[in-house]
């Protein structure tokens, strides 16, 4: 049945002729486009439907499951550990007296950044009418999910006896007691339950008009009850679109200030104490900055393997590659900046405990953390100024990676460099992880390895509802004039090159 | 599409591809009095809604809801279990203060607010979950998912006999009109 009804869509599909006159922009040499266009290979829609879905529908390759396998098992490793940990107690740690905050925070804080490039692209790009991000913000929204649950496994395991975690939430009990709202702990706790919920509920919306696409072409009926009960019976309906538009664009508007609030109370949790070299201003737009730059470089990371292995260099383009290396050059350059008003403002502050935390940073026991940082962080994204470079996929692939290493260390400098010279020098200590937390950390890039294997395999992986929205000729050619964003598109279009307007342009 | 048995007339369907054209016909439908139709489509079409003569969205009103209850909740907690219920003297800080209550202010906005708008969007004004359309057997209504812009003018509305529906739709040059039965049996 399913397969008869595909053959007559097909057809229906071969038989209209403005098939050709949506990539029309081959039929107007006229007309130059003004700037690159978003998908390559002039695709119909149709065809945008048969080359996203056929990713969710081909058989899983050796490949894929060798590669599943691989990131179970290292997830595996991570839980066993884990059980460890939870069983014995955090004592298995290398924590001491002094240095109360290890890798644990560092992870959660590496973690919750990577995140935050996904609510950036999806949201904050959006409401910049940003329209290349269409390619990229479903997978960067995934792997925000991803990398919350990540976060979550530090923090709610840091505090020791992870079974009473519940004890973090306000609610009535028998002891009589309520959390303390005046703890940034606290406060914490609200931001990224709220971060995690919120970006569920945005990436789930964008999910189900293109689940319903494949529901309707599943063929198994295992897949097709899957994407039937997800897609929650979306049919495409314009009175269910109306709607639609505006609980995205409220969604897009909630998350951009949520991205900032959740990487800032974040910080708080360093700010907020009195120890030199956490208690500094400069703090939320420092650790949003770093955050953004950290998050990026791990999209990238994930989006140069998928665009390979599932063959999407018509959707990902070098112009996707080129754009996010410039953000990553820009808040690199922000984070360098931030790095150097620390030391500016220990100096000026003339406080000698200030000063002295700073000086121990850059030539201390951990400078070699510290200078590892500055060289990912600061010094390889500059290497972006050049535009042949950020093209160059290996290049940028390499560079994603020293990226995301500097900025583990930044936050591993950040919180060891303050803990282990505080104000008591008799109280002075060094910090050096167990296998226990080495196997911990290693196990959550399995486990985000492993969502994000599945995620490609069984999900769409480009929003396919927007990045048909965006196509030239998608949409009635009387919309250009309150269209600000990629022009060029819609120059494109066969429809706009007709019109009078066309003659005007060019 | 094989279907086993058929029933009444439910509605009159037709196929375009051209944004342009969609849009005309959703104008000229509406123009014509007709107020039971809709448009199936893969992505949002800008101003078809409009074309279609539907009103704004009350989605805001609810999302401004939301936000009041979110932002109202986070205040009444943190006041009644700091400076009420549990009062606890920590370093001499407030037993409550606006400024350390405003991350949790505006978590609980965000959040209450987001829940409102995803519940209130699918739920209640999109209908949603039903996973059964009665046009659900219909080829170009499933390739509205795909890339077909599918128009359908339903039998109860009351301008509806299938003759002025056809006519209106091969008028704006509609593809492969047709009259579409209930599906009583379905294999």
């Amino acid at each position: 049945m399913a397969m008869e009804a595909k053959e007559q869509v097909a057809t229906a599909t071969a038989g209209h002729t403005n098939g050709a006159a949506l990539n029309g922009y081959h039929d107007s040499p006229s007309a130059k486009p003004v700037r690159e266009p978003l998908v390559l290979g002039n695709k119909t829609i149709h065809q945008i439907t048969e080359d996203i879905c056929g990713v969710a529908e081909q058989k899983a390759t050796p490949k894929f499951w060798a590669a599943l396998l691989a990131s179970m098992l290292v997830a595996g490793a991570g839980i066993g550990a884990l059980t460890y940990t939870i069983a014995v107690g955090i004592g298995v740690w290398g924590l001491n007296n002094t240095i109360g905050w290890g890798w644990d925070i560092t992870n959660f804080v590496f973690w919750v950044g990577i995140g935050h490039a996904g609510t950036l692209i999806s949201a904050v790009l959006f409401l910049f009418r940003q329209k290349w991000r269409t390619a990229i913000n479903r997978s960067a929204e995934a792997m925000t999910i991803f990398a919350v649950i990540n976060a979550a496994v530090f923090v709610l395991t840091h505090t020791g006896r992870p079974w009473l975690d519940y004890w973090l939430l306000p609610y009535p009990n028998q002891m009589k007691m309520w959390v303390n709202f005046r703890s940034p702990l606290e406060w914490d706790v609200f931001a990224v339950s709220t971060y995690f919920t919120i970006s569920l509920l945005f990436w789930f919306t964008g999910l189900v008009p293109d689940l319903a696409s494949l529901r309707n072409r599943a063929k198994s009926k295992i897949a097709k009850a899957g994407y039937t009960i997800f897609s929650l019976g979306w049919t495409g309906s314009t009175r269910s679109w109306h709607h639609y538009e505006f609980a995205y664009m409220i969604f897009a508007g909630l998350s951009t200030p949520l991205v900032l609030s959740v990487h800032s109370i974040v910080s708080f949790d360093f700010a907020v104490s009195i120890l030199p070299g956490w208690h500094t201003t400069i703090f939320p737009p420092y650790f949003v900055a770093g955050a953004i730059f950290s998050g990026f470089a791990m999209v990238l990371t994930l989006m140069l393997v998928a665009r390979e292995i599932l063959d999407l260099h018509d959707y990902i383009t070098l112009k996707h590659i080129d754009n996010m290396n410039k953000i990553i050059l820009a808040t690199g350059m922000i984070v360098g900046y931030a790095y150097a008003m620390e030391f500016f403002i220990a100096w000026y502050s003339g406080n000698p405990y200030e000063r002295f935390v700073f000086i121990n940073r850059a030539t201390g026991d951990y400078a070699w953390s510290y200078w590892m940082m500055m060289s990912c962080n600061v010094f390889s994204p500059q290497f972006f100024w050049n535009a042949k470079l950020r093209r160059n996929v290996w290049f940028t692939f390499g560079l994603s990676i020293v990226v995301n290493i500097g900025m583990w260390f930044e936050r591993f400098t950040i919180i060891s460099t303050s803990l282990h010279h505080g104000y008591l020098p008799s109280s002075w200590h060094y910090y050096t992880p167990t296998w226990v937390e080495i196997t911990i950390f290693v196990g959550t890039f399995g486990l985000f390895m492993t969502f994000f294997l599945l995620f490609a395999k069984y999900l769409p992986i480009i929003a396919l509802g927007e990045i048909k929205s965006i196509m030239p000729g998608a949409q009635p050619s009387h919309h250009h004039h309150d269209d600000h964003g990629e022009h060029g598109d819609y120059y494109q279009s066969g429809h706009y090159v007709d019109g009078a307007d066309a003659v005007k342009k060019a | 599409m094989s279907t086993v048995a058929q029933g009444n007339v439910i509605a009159v369907m037709g196929d375009f591809k051209d944004p342009n054209k969609v849009t005309a016909a959703a104008k000229g439908i509406h123009e014509a009095g007709f107020t039971k139709f809709d448009i199936y489509t893969p992505y949002p079409v800008h101003g078809l809604e409009k074309a279609m003569g539907m009103p704004k969205t009350s989605l805001p009103k609810f999302a401004l809801a939301g936000a009041l209850f979110g932002l109202a909740s986070a205040f009444a907690l943190q006041w009644w279990t700091g400076a009420f219920e549990y009062k606890l003297n920590i370093g001499g800080k407030p037993l409550f203060a606006p400024q350390f209550g405003t991350p949790v202010f505006f978590e609980l906005t965000v959040l209450c607010t987001g829940l409102t708008v995803f519940f209130t969007m699918f739920g209640y004004l999109c209908r949603l979950p039903n996973w059964h359309s009665k046009y659900q057997y219909d080829s170009g209504f499933q390739a509205a998912t795909d890339d077909n812009f599918c128009v359908v003018l339903e039998a109860d509305d009351p301008r509806f006999t299938t003759e002025t529906a056809q006519a209106l739709l091969a008028k704006f040059g509609a593809a492969d009109v047709r009259i579409v039965h209930e599906t009583l049996e379905h294999d």
